[in-house]
């Protein structure tokens, strides 16, 4: 009981600063608020009894990820209000359309993906013996070659970045 | 009830209180330390060779007026301390302060919490307090705090790669990222991980002065040339916010070395057994005297060291001490798998 509340709680609170970080008047609160909004995932990481996830989470996207895009804010100047567009409905058809495929993609996940309430029964287990060593057990065997894939995948990006920054290697 | 509420709180609130006075002791302690380098006596009027001066500071700092500066961002301006304050405080909450003590018929073990991801709990907290700075130096609409919030961010990044480097190698030697687990790693294996992790440790302290913007990496607050720093709009009680802030990610960052890398609450010299006596005394002096050791060098650095040059800060952070950290946990990935 008191985990549904939590978790209705926070999910609550996860959608209201979403939808602050989209309709916010300056790019900085937006971003504080995106902020705020992945604080409170990570909280919902640890109702779920995945602490290590709910730490990356804080770590990776609010504590680094974020911290970029507000550097890029701050040093775009943004004091300037944008002026409005003529045509103020000129992306709402494409917003729209975007919209609805997510929503439907979230319920075939919903509905296919449905498995019984396996995942919260798993918890109390992860709790005791410790979820890193089970993240790092499911890393290295079952999940070995998308991990790989992923990390050639920044590796990519990384080289890219640097032969973007410095033209003349 | 009273083992899940009213002990940990009791806790908090012991831990709370030493924090705070221990700032306050902290920085009379930098004065006078800094004034007996170069000859002088420091604080002397407030108390006797001026042990009331910290009382006579917090005072000033309660009563003096609180300016906020027109057309600044008034919600971010006035939350900026507090996202500065509040992870450098939570922090202590995974910090083991000793080992156990019977009172009163309870066996209390002198931590907070001991969670499974304890170091990686205070990483991530304290990258959440760089917000602060990035934010109050924004939100002040001013020049100098702009540059110096820019510069003290990519400075906390940078570093903050560094620091977990070295964590990912004192990880690795014990096998466990709790707080208490690492301790007791060090108690079985009787060496402090000092002396299987020397080059982590000084990686370590070099990038923590630059994590707390200590001297010599004290670039966000270069008087020269950024007037006061960030936090040069804020006055009073906020001001005094940042200050304590600061003070105590210092003991954050010492009483980490202390864990990870001089045995926690563990006597000296562990492995010799005629030193037994010295378990006498309770683990909580022994984690504190640590500490203290490990804050004194800092004091001492700051008296010592001239500031570097940005550029020189960045190239030591990047090309130096990264490097360094990725071929120690390279070193010890080897070591850990031969033997």
């Amino acid at each position: 009981m008191a985990q549904a509340i939590a978790f209705y709680t926070l999910s609550a609170l996860i959608l209201g600063f979403a939808v602050l970080v989209i309709t916010a008047r300056s790019s900085v609160h937006s971003v504080l608020f995106l902020v705020v909004d992945f604080l409170f995932v990570a909280a919902l990481y640890v109702l779920l009894g995945a602490q290590f996830v709910a730490i990356i989470q804080v770590i990776v996207y609010a504590g680094g990820i974020v911290v970029l895009y507000l550097f890029v804010v701050m040093l775009v100047n943004l004091k300037r209000p944008p002026e409005a567009h003529r045509d103020k409905r000129r992306l709402a058809r494409l917003g729209a359309a975007l919209a609805v495929v997510v929503l439907v993609e979230i319920v075939a996940i919903a509905f296919y993906g449905y498995v019984g309430p396996s995942p919260v029964e798993a918890a109390p287990g992860a709790l005791a013996t410790g979820n890193v060593e089970q993240v790092g057990m499911m890393l290295y065997t079952d999940y070995l070659v998308p991990f790989e894939v992923a990390s050639m995948l920044l590796l990519v990006a990384m080289v890219g970045a640097i032969v973007l920054t410095r033209r003349n290697l | 009830m009273i083992d899940l509420l009213v002990i940990p709180l009791i806790k908090i609130v012991f831990v709370l209180t030493g924090v705070l006075i221990t700032v306050m002791y902290l920085v009379l302690l930098e004065r006078k330390v800094q004034a007996w380098v170069q000859s002088r006596l420091g604080p002397m009027r407030v108390g006797p060779h001026g042990v009331l001066q910290p009382v006579a500071d917090v005072l000033k700092l309660f009563v003096k007026e609180d300016i906020t500066p027109v057309r600044v961002d008034v919600w971010v301006y006035t939350a900026a301390p507090i996202i500065v304050l509040v992870p450098a405080l939570i922090a202590f909450a995974v910090i083991p302060f000793g080992g156990e003590v019977h009172l009163f018929g309870k066996t209390i073990s002198l931590r907070i919490a001991d969670i499974n991801v304890g170091l990686l709990y205070i990483t991530a907290v304290a990258s959440i307090g760089v917000y602060g700075i990035i934010l109050a130096g924004w939100s002040s609409n001013s020049k100098y705090p702009l540059l110096a919030g820019l510069r003290s961010s990519a400075q906390l990044i940078s570093y903050e790669v560094a620091v977990t480097l070295t964590l990912v190698s004192v990880i690795l030697t014990a096998g466990t990222l709790s707080m208490v687990g690492i301790v007791e790693a060090q108690a079985a294996s009787r060496v402090w991980f000092a002396f299987v992790q020397p080059l982590a440790l000084v990686i370590y302290v070099i990038a923590g002065l630059a994590e707390t913007n200590r001297s010599p990496f004290d670039l966000p607050e270069a008087e020269q040339e950024l007037v006061g720093g960030f936090h040069t709009e804020y006055s009073g009680m906020r001001f005094a916010l940042f200050f304590l802030a600061e003070y105590t990610n210092m003991i954050i960052v010492s009483a980490v070395a202390t864990t990870l890398f001089f045995g926690g609450w563990l006597r000296p010299f562990p492995n010799v057994a005629w030193l037994w006596w010295l378990d006498y005394v309770p683990s909580w002096i022994w984690f504190t005297v640590k500490t203290f050791l490990v804050l004194y060098l800092f004091l001492w650095i700051r008296a010592t060291l001239p500031r570097y040059r940005y550029d020189q800060l960045m190239r030591i952070g990047w090309k130096v001490l990264i490097p360094l950290a990725l071929a120690n946990i390279v070193v010890t990935g080897i070591v850990k798998v031969l033997l």
